[in-house]
């Protein structure tokens, strides 16, 4: 018998490994062309004001200062990555006549060097007339709040609504109902690699940008759309990305202005943003209030669920519409509810604007339905555990109106985390283990980017010496999908990690891809590289049949480099051989085959989910306040694994980041004014704070996905605070519903509760 | 101000080169020498992804100026494998996928080098302390920290 898979399953090292370990990976950060100039960003030192008047004079005298480019210089294009929707593209990037968060780009500098350029924007002089300003959803939804939009009355920006069942009926039946608010704080992505470009327009006005992004193909389509140039006379170049987690997918002011500069220029423009920059004026996870209204029968079977939720939009709409819409399904999830309703709100506010992070409105949803479930599990005497198995999701299930679920392994998982738990018995006082349940999609399905191309495409060139050309779109910005594609290419065709040589992060050569968000690539991307592999195989087999296969119903395979019969594997010819045949005998030509995926009737918003539980075993210093993480341990279900040594960092990396915004990152405003942006205040977990993490792997088949692969390295960020919360729950008996849980909240609440034992 | 003679050893090579008093280290590894590989994440030595050997110890090279490392030997991330020979640090950052973005990457194979120079079997606890200072946004620590508990067990020592 052969292996099953020869590739898929085995630990590869990551295949940008030694760029990356060597110091010799390029990323746009350390582009240098020849007479490249540098840039910087004048932004708005207001929430809200009217540009009155821009006066560059004085910057552009200043030696070594070659342009000033400000509003008016743009096309004046309201763009937005919700093409669809002409109302949801709001934002000018360079604002002309108003702006409406600190730190809104008014104008940029390109000069001979940074600190040049800095001293410039202290010359340029902006004459605003200051206007109210409204910080928060539950503010400024209000009649007669000020406005930041013409079209926006009351700030609405999108509204979402979802609905299946008979909610009032269910809560008529409901033994018992609860109803909670709850605050999600706000999350800065802190890529290591802050946002940056570098912009080279030619005379033959072709604009090249090299660029830090998770969709290459993005990028193109908006600067050219705002920049007045044909789609594919933009070349955008991304082949390292320090990092992404839902920040880098837009049109940002470094890709922007630099492109402004460049088309001024004839010369190459680099602008990094500095990271205090990063923290004030890019994108970051949405803040939302969230109202949750439950009602269950008392042995805990869920009947109806009513959720509301004010988002705080920030001053445009970029990806937050997204989230609002993924919020709403995910408060439903990873659960069997009869009944549900849900309405979202998001609404304009004068900060920086919210957008995709990493679990994309999901995190928030979980954080609250799962330290929901454990109150309701409380107040009616039920174990944790069970209350989710009573509930779970199961194969097959259909989420009215929304989805079908097909591979669900949520029951095993929590079977798993119910034996880990047992095993750690009875734990010493302060401490407590808390569990939450997840899911996550697979890459989304709605086209609000309305592009006409497939979701996913792949190109495939097989050479003489049986060097595989994989040609893909996607973008690694570290999760390793570079990785995970060659193997699947390699799987299908039946050869080597070795044998192929990726191509990647070029407009110019690559075949278009969505990029990479929404935990789409594995699935997408991968269905594509296995569909272009497929028919290269084909391509070869059929040399190889006239050889090998006397009888016609004799079916041929390829498996680690040897072309053979399936039912005698011993009978075969090497791969290489005939490649080098093939070739001859297509009169020269290589063999190059198509692949290609969009996803058509599979619901409203994923082919396939993840699922999973995760327990966090946390000590609460009741003193203090202060929260120490014991052990996080991961059941997950994430389908065939392709490669397990990408899995696992996923896993724990998501835990990472997920932990921090459960009990460490925020980003605290007054009036708009981010309070910590640098990375001495604000709090990313570091290697000391980093908990034992054991990942327990699942197994299912995703008949959706490549292989039976599907979501592994965003779900994860979904369960942590909710988890963290409940362990502190069960710790301490208090339940903390506004994020992040930090010593001072512990400290009040526990103050609180001893107020109330003595009444 | 008037440039200034800086006399420097970078990965075993001997440079000479006027700069500006002001510059820092990092600005002068990365643009002058375009030893690129060095990266900074934030410029105010708050994250080490600028970290270099000096003399053999760490500094943040976004915190000292060129011209205090005059006189001194420097080591990056592109100095630590020799002859296309990847260092026992490095290939234990492969097999244990203790990278992912690589933006840290360079900053705490550094810090590990430094680690293992000087202490060559530390605990758990040291090596957490020894890239405490070291932010990576993408691995959770854990894989890195696998990485160099391998080495400082001898499972990467040098083939004779
Ligand atoms: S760049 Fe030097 S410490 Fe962050
Ligand atoms: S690998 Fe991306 S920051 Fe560490």
């Amino acid at each position: 018998m052969m292996k099953k898979y020869s590739v898929i399953n085995t630990p590869i090292h990551n295949i940008d490994g030694i760029a990356k370990i060597t110091g010799r990976a390029e990323y746009a950060f350390d582009i240098k062309l020849p007479h490249m100039l540098y840039g910087k960003i004048l932004r708005s030192p207001y929430p809200h004001a009217k540009i009155l008047k821009i006066n560059t004079k004085k910057a552009e005298g200043l030696t070594g200062v070659k342009a000033v480019v400000t509003g008016k210089d743009t096309l004046g294009i309201k763009q937005g990555i919700w093409r669809r929707f002409k109302e949801l593209c709001d934002e000018e990037i360079l604002a002309r006549s108003k702006v409406r968060y600190i730190g809104e780009p008014v104008a940029a500098v390109a000069a001979v060097d940074e600190d040049t350029a800095e001293e410039a924007l202290d010359l340029i002089e902006v004459e605003y007339e200051s206007l109210p300003g409204v910080f928060g959803p539950l503010e400024a939804i209000k009649q007669g709040a000020p406005q930041l939009h013409e079209h926006a009355e009351r700030n609405i920006n999108v509204t979402r609504h979802i609905e299946w069942g008979d909610v009032d009926e269910g809560f008529k039946k409901a033994d018992h109902v609860r109803e909670d608010w709850f605050r999600c704080s706000s999350q800065h992505h802190v890529c290591m690699e802050t946002h940056n470009a570098v912009a080279s327009f030619t005379p033959d006005k072709k604009l090249t940008v090299w660029t830090s992004t998770q969709s290459h193909y993005y990028i193109q389509v908006l600067l050219s759309w705002v920049l007045g140039l044909r789609e594919n006379d933009v070349r955008v170049i991304s082949r390292y990305t320090g990092g992404g987690f839902g920040s880098k997918f837009e049109l940002d002011s470094a890709q922007f202005c630099s492109s402004l500069l460049s088309m001024k220029l004839f010369k190459p423009v680099k602008i990094i943003l500095t990271r205090e920059e990063e923290f004030m004026a890019t994108k970051r996870r949405t803040p939302m209030f969230y109202y949750l209204r439950t009602g269950v029968k008392k042995d805990g079977t869920f009947l109806a669920k009513e959720g509301r939720v004010f988002t705080e939009g920030g001053a445009y709409t970029s990806m937050g519409a997204t989230a609002l819409y993924l919020t709403g399904f995910f408060q439903a999830f990873p659960y069997v509810w009869p009944s549900y309703r849900y309405d979202g709100y998001r609404v304009y506010t004068n900060t920086a604007p919210t957008s995709a992070m990493r679990g994309f409105g999901a995190p928030q949803a979980t954080f609250c339905a799962e330290t929901q479930i454990d109150l309701i599990a409380n107040d009616l005497g039920i174990d944790p555990i069970k209350i989710r198995r009573k509930n779970a999701m199961y194969p097959g299930y259909e989420v009215p109106g929304q989805a079908t679920i097909q591979s669900c392994g949520l029951s095993q998982c929590l079977d798993k985390i119910e034996k880990w738990i047992k095993s750690q018995g009875k734990l010493p006082p302060n401490r407590g283990i808390g569990i939450a349940a997840y899911g996550f999609m697979s890459g989304g399905i709605f086209n609000w980017f309305d592009t006409p191309y497939a979701f996913s495409s792949a190109v495939i060139q097989v050479k003489i010496d049986g060097k595989v050309d994989l040609y893909i779109g996607s973008q690694d910005m570290g999760q390793g999908s570079n990785t995970t594609m060659t193997m699947i290419c390699a799987e299908e065709l039946g050869v080597q990690v070795e044998d192929i040589r990726l191509h990647m992060g070029d407009t110019e050569s690559c075949p278009v891809d969505l990029g990479a968000w929404g935990s789409r690539e594995t699935l997408m991307q991968g269905n594509a590289v296995k569909m272009a592999a497929a028919k290269a195989k084909q391509q070869i087999i059929e040399y190889a049949a006239a050889k090998l296969s006397p009888n016609i119903v004799y079916d041929l395979d390829i498996k680690d480099r040897w072309v053979h019969l399936i039912a005698r594997p011993e009978r075969g010819l090497s791969y290489y051989d005939v490649v080098k045949e093939a070739i001859r005998g297509k009169d020269g030509q290589p063999i190059i085959a198509r692949g290609h995926y969009t996803p058509h009737r599979k619901g409203m918003i994923s082919p396939a989910y993840s699922f999973g539980v995760q327990a966090v075993d946390a000590e609460v210093d009741p003193d203090t306040g202060k929260i120490t993480l014991k052990n996080c341990v991961t059941a997950h279900d994430c389908g065939q694994v392709i490669n397990p040594l990408g899995v696992k960092g996923q896993l724990e990396g998501a835990m990472a980041m997920a932990a921090g915004y459960g009990f460490t990152e925020d980003l605290p405003m007054d009036e708009g004014k981010i309070l910590n942006p640098n990375l001495v205040d604000y709090k990313v977990l570091r290697a000391t704070e980093m908990p034992e993490t054991k990942v327990i792997e699942v197994e299912t088949y995703e008949p959706e996905g490549p292989f039976g692969a599907k979501e592994a390295g965003e779900g994860l960020t979904n369960p942590t605070a909710g988890a963290l919360g409940n362990a502190v729950f069960h710790a301490t008996g208090l339940s903390i519903k506004n994020l992040p849980i930090t010593p001072e909240k512990v400290l009040e609440a526990l103050k609180e509760k001893k107020k109330e034992e003595k009444k | 101000m008037e440039k200034q003679l800086l006399r420097i050893t970078v990965n075993n090579e001997y440079h000479e080169l006027y700069v500006k008093p002001k510059r820092l280290l990092v600005e002068v590894l990365r643009d002058e020498l375009e030893l690129t590989g060095t990266k900074r994440g934030c410029n105010t030595g708050a994250c080490c992804a600028c970290t270099v050997l000096l003399n053999g110890v760490t500094v943040k090279s976004c915190s000292i100026l060129a011209m205090q490392a005059d006189g001194t030997e420097v080591t990056t991330v592109e100095g630590l494998a020799e002859g296309g020979k990847l260092s026992p640090i490095q290939r234990s950052f492969l097999d244990h996928g203790a990278y992912q973005c690589g933006f840290c990457t360079s900053g705490m194979l550094i810090s590990a080098t430094a680690l293992i120079n000087e202490k060559p079997s530390p605990t758990k606890k040291q090596i957490k302390e020894a890239i405490h200072g070291n932010i990576c946004r993408c691995t959770g620590y854990n894989s890195i920290i696998r990485a160099i508990k391998a080495v400082a067990e001898g499972k990467y020592k040098e083939e004779e």
